[in-house]
């Protein structure tokens, strides 16, 4: 475990230097132990791939005390047994109309659209962690086979349920927001909801499954 | 139940308070006033919590109708308000009788006012705040920017509000400047030393490119680490990110939560505030000090906030 003052209010903890799923279990388990028994002093926590940032109140505590009490709670946290992860099914139409970057993807790894969407649902995802929006999960690892980069311009605005790729990661995009990752199809699902509980479909840790589903399914679930 | 009538609301006016804090798992940026300082005093000079929700106004102001009045304080930058055409004391509480009507005109200095009206605008709370976080359209007025036609209510207390102003020593302390203290970035160490000397000592422009997310700056490019490519993790609020190109953000109170960027420096606690008041093409410069400094100079300003007495005169 590495320590390293963020800014005067906040420090960055790294339980590992890789992205990797021991890695990542490390910091489930640290964010679970947190959440259950926060310090009065504590603000927020971001969990990322092999990092939490955890801002504090610095009129209570300084950053050496922060320390010496995340290294207590890492090593509570290396007994602390995790619940077994949920696995979440996202519907996905990736109707040409739907998936305005589906096609260009294949044609970057000289594959069928409809081998980008085989590649897509063949697997399980990995969520680790929420950022950019509520709700935005980041998930891996994508097929190499269709791992792309993200487009050089980023579109000003994404419909909300959009599924993209960016390099080795899939996500789906909650709501309506700019965004630079290609998209490849849409859900008619709800991804963040104010009063739902949760509120976040996917949530940090669980196993994420695509299904393809028709444009007639994708209508009939959007109005339900 | 009173209201305040949007007849033109200005270039970007939302509803702020203190923001949300504590929900990074889910991926929910904490949001909250651009200047948190100058929407406390607001709300303390009408009698209100400090972090109660209140206008934040950008850059030009709007014009607002009160039919049934209220008391205000406007804090922050300068928009010249007027009361029926007549000069309103910013940085004070201010009664106004019904059918008020208040302007607010373009930025004389800085980047945002507050307007705080006493019994606080009720707007439904998104996870414990009135902050709207305009990326994702949650909080505040339907997640959105004020239009022509909106209206807010406001539960003005029954007693009257006593006259306050902020005393002019306090202005003084919390008077925008040019120069940031910043602390080391995450990534700090790993900048070459001529990329370091670079940031310290160059002056650095805020460009139109500028909002609630971040202000980017303009200046000569300062080299990114050949390492540049780091592995996504949490950022804080103030973090100077450099980009592989070189340019270098500051990121604001409606920020991504996550970014893969290495970081420079961060602007200290007490002059976060003073990023929010930053507007585009102004120069800044940065100073480099440490975390002790940074935090003793916090809980003093944490002390004096909270201390009624020394506020006002």
């Amino acid at each position: 475990m590495r320590c390293c003052a963020a800014s005067d209010q906040s420090v960055l903890l790294y339980l590992g230097e890789e992205i990797s799923l021991a890695t990542h279990e490390r910091v489930l388990k640290l964010l679970r132990l947190l959440q259950k028994d926060p310090p009065a002093w504590l603000r927020n926590v971001q969990p990322a791939y092999c990092s939490l940032m955890i801002t504090f109140d610095a009129c209570r505590v300084d950053h050496a005390e922060v320390e010496s009490t995340l290294r207590q709670f890492e090593q509570r946290a290396e007994s602390f047994r995790q619940p077994k992860s949920r696995t979440v099914e996202i519907p996905v139409c990736y109707d040409a109309e739907l998936a305005p970057d589906l096609e260009e993807v294949a044609r970057a790894h000289n594959l069928k659209s409809k081998d980008v969407v085989r590649l897509h649902t063949s697997r399980p995802y990995h969520a680790y962690f929420l950022g950019f929006a509520p709700g935005f999960a980041y998930l891996g690892d994508l097929s190499d086979q269709i791992a792309t980069p993200r487009l050089d311009v980023p579109r000003k605005k994404v419909p909300a349920g959009s599924v993209g790729i960016a390099g080795k990661q899939t996500a789906v995009y909650p709501f309506s927001t700019p965004g630079g990752w290609r998209l490849i199809g849409r859900t008619p699902l709800a991804l963040f909801q104010a009063g739902r509980k949760p509120m976040e479909l996917i949530s940090i840790g669980d196993q994420v499954r695509f299904r393809s589903i028709s444009r007639k399914e994708f209508s009939q679930l959007a109005s339900v | 139940m009173n209201s305040l009538i949007v007849k033109s609301p200005g270039l970007l006016t939302t509803i702020q308070d203190l923001g949300r804090p504590g929900y990074g798992a889910i991926g929910v940026s904490p949001a909250g006033a651009a200047d948190p300082v100058a929407l406390r005093l607001a709300n303390l000079l009408v009698g209100n919590e400090p972090g109660a929700a209140a206008l934040e106004i950008t850059l030009l102001g709007g014009t607002f109708v009160f039919p049934e009045g209220g008391t205000v304080a406007i804090t922050g930058a300068n928009l010249s308000p007027t009361l029926d055409g007549q000069p309103l004391e910013m940085w004070a509480s201010n009664p106004l009788p019904p059918g008020a009507e208040l302007t607010l005109g373009p930025t004389k200095n800085y980047a945002r006012a507050y307007l705080a009206v006493a019994g606080a605008f009720q707007v439904k709370l998104f996870l414990g705040s009135a902050s709207t976080h305009l990326l994702s359209g949650t909080g505040g007025f339907e997640g959105r920017a004020l239009r022509k036609g909106d209206i807010l209510r406001f539960s003005a207390p029954p007693h009257k509000i006593q006259k306050r102003r902020v005393s002019q020593s306090l202005l003084t302390s919390l008077k925008p400047r040019k120069v940031l203290r910043v602390t080391d970035g995450p990534q700090a160490g790993q900048f070459s030393p001529e990329a370091r000397e670079a940031f310290a000592h160059q002056t650095f422009r805020v460009t139109e490119e500028s909002d609630r997310l971040g202000l980017r700056l303009e200046a000569p490019p300062i080299l990114s680490p050949e390492s540049a490519n780091i592995i996504t993790e949490g950022v804080s609020l103030g973090a100077i990110q450099i980009t592989p190109a070189g340019q270098a953000i500051i990121l604001g109170v409606d920020q991504q939560t996550t970014g893969g960027y290495p970081k420079i420096a961060n602007v200290i606690g007490i002059d976060l505030h003073r990023v929010g008041q930053l507007r585009p093409r102004i120069d800044i410069r940065f100073e480099r000090t440490s975390f002790a400094v940074a935090r003793a100079l916090w809980i003093e300003r944490e002390r004096l906030l909270n201390s009624t007495e020394h506020l006002f005169t």
